[in-house]
């Protein structure tokens, strides 16, 4: 068989075949890892597989889309916080923490635009959250989400380790496994959440006599949050992963510290809805 | 042909008892006895030049294994090669922070204890992920690899920090750029539960080395090393396991051999 005639054939009926592969090199550099060394017979094997790919993606689209949208509605309920804390420009603030989360709400604006850009490749409409729907004193629950300091470490610490747990759960989903690009944005934006989360974490354990509130997660301490965020901790205290148990190679504490924990999308919207108001809610 | 002695002959002409303990300077002083004598024979006994020893051919003895000789290491193909991988890079950084907290001058190069804390806490944490990883590969596991941090000045503060600002960088850009080199999801949950905390120490470790650098943004495309890490899009860094081991090579002193590793 000549492999490059299929591709003339296949461009016939779909003339945007070459860029359904990275590349048109970029195929034949997949061949050149089996195809070559396989007998002659086994080379449609090898190429089904190059083919499954490209095609294979294109039935997922709607599942990635509906991911991605999900991870944008949690990306628009932390930026939208805080631009609206830092627009707030507190005197409470001390001005180098002003620093830091200018970093972390242009971080997470960066993560909204690579989300709205990626649903729109995929054929996707990008969600759109109004702040008119937002409530961030969680229906009274918090007293000054803009201007308190302790407050604003203690949110952002929330909503960080939320979304940490919220990308982890959907990164090993069919859909997203099937999309390499897809993937490793997910995983690049999943780790920068982390990044987030330790400073708000750190600030928080040195200036406010949290010592035992570390840049990770012990067991599935809270570290004085309101009781209504628990949920973002619980099963962080897991200390066996795949049946080894991890505790019986260093400290429980350590253990629990070192694994980061999944959440799946219906307890990710349940933590999220906290912020949004009565008859705005998330589906879900 | 000359005369054949037999060790075995030469024990029995031995007074040695063997019903009394076998004291540990008379048995090296007869083992090494028995090493003279072989290589006694094997030198005086070959006169006839024909490669053979009393018409066997000689097969020299496998040799002890040389303490000072560092195997190389080939981390395997599929899923599996994958996780030898990120085992391999989890000795290296438990080794790094391990020898750093049984350093002599910890206490006087770190003198805040809750730093010594959080560096005790990290060597822990990347104790748990060497041992699962070497737990969970089981009989595929690579050996123990021997680090080398001849470079890194221990008693230094910013140096030891400086480099593990590069191996928690590194090591978080490693698990980023392998995520879609793994075919189960089971490996891809694992990875992703142990990457967020490599995550959080680069964060710390970056702030206990300057302010506001966890996740400073620096430009289209940051480079490990860098003071700012993340991308102009809020992402951080994403390296192949080609790109990860020329970066580590200089820590460690066995060759690694990648080359069944997937590529995409």
């Amino acid at each position: 068989m000549n492999i490059f005639n299929i591709f003339s054939e296949i461009e016939k009926v779909d003339p945007e075949v070459y860029e359904r592969f990275d590349s048109r090199r970029q195929v034949f550099k997949h061949m050149s890892g089996f195809g070559k060394k396989l007998a002659a017979a086994a080379v449609p094997v090898a190429f089904g597989a190059v083919f499954n790919k490209a095609y294979g993606q294109t039935s997922n689209n709607a599942d990635i889309i509906a991911i991605l949208n999900f991870a944008l509605t949690a990306e628009l309920t932390d930026s939208t916080y805080y631009s609206k804390v830092l627009d707030a420009n507190s005197p409470n603030l001390p001005a180098e923490f002003k620093t830091g989360l200018t970093i972390i709400r242009d971080n997470e604006l960066g993560h909204v635009e690579t989300l709205k850009k990626a649903i729109q490749d995929l054929g996707g409409t990008p969600v759109v959250i109004a702040e008119s729907r937002l409530d961030y004193t969680a229906g009274g629950k918090i007293n000054d989400p803009f201007a308190d300091y302790p407050t604003i470490l203690a949110l952002g610490q929330a909503f960080e380790d939320t979304g940490i747990r919220a990308y982890k759960g959907q990164a090993p989903k069919p859909a997203i496994m099937a999309n390499d690009a897809i993937l490793q944005t997910a995983l690049q934006i999943h780790s920068a959440e982390a990044r987030h989360a330790a400073y708000f974490r750190r600030l928080r354990g040195d200036g406010q006599n949290l010592e035992n509130n570390k840049p990770w997660i012990t067991l599935k301490d809270r570290g004085n949050l309101p009781e209504f965020t628990q949920p973002i901790y619980d099963g962080e205290e897991t200390t066996t992963q795949a049946t080894v148990n991890i505790a019986n190679l260093v400290s429980a504490n350590a253990a629990s510290e070192a694994f980061d924990e999944p959440l799946e999308m219906p307890q990710v919207i349940a933590i999220l809805n906290n912020f949004f108001k009565e008859g705005e809610k998330l589906p879900g | 042909m000359s005369k054949i002695i037999n060790p075995r002959d030469k024990k029995a002409d031995n007074t040695l008892d063997i019903s009394s303990p076998l004291q540990r300077r008379s048995f090296i002083k007869y083992a090494g006895a028995g090493a003279a004598l072989s290589a006694l024979i094997l030198s005086g006994c070959n006169d006839d030049d024909d490669g053979k020893f009393n018409g066997v051919v000689y097969q020299p003895p496998t040799p002890p294994p040389n303490p000072n000789e560092i195997p190389a290491v080939n981390l395997g193909s599929g899923d599996t090669g994958i996780l030898n991988y990120a085992y391999a890079l989890e000795q290296l950084e438990a080794a790094f922070y391990d020898m750093l907290v049984k350093s002599t001058t910890f206490n006087t190069t770190f003198t805040n204890a809750t730093e010594r804390a959080v560096l005790t806490d990290i060597r822990d944490h990347e104790v748990a992920h060497r041992d699962f990883f070497k737990s969970v590969l089981g009989n595929a596991a690579i050996p123990a690899l021997t680090p080398d941090f001849s470079l890194v000045n221990m008693a230094d503060r910013n140096v030891v920090l400086m480099a593990a600002r590069t191996f928690e960088d590194v090591g978080v850009a490693a698990y980023n750029g392998a995520g879609k080199l793994l075919t189960m999801a089971t490996n891809l949950a694992l990875a992703g539960k142990i990457v967020s905390v490599e995550a959080r120490h680069a964060a710390e470790i970056r702030e206990m080395l300057k302010q506001n650098t966890f996740a400073a943004r620096g430009g289209a495309s940051p480079k490990p090393g860098d003071e700012n890490i993340i991308n102009d899009k809020g992402l951080d860094l994403a390296l192949m396991p080609n790109e990860v081991l020329a970066l580590a090579k200089p820590f460690i002193k066995n060759d690694i051999n990648a080359s069944s590793l997937p590529t995409s």
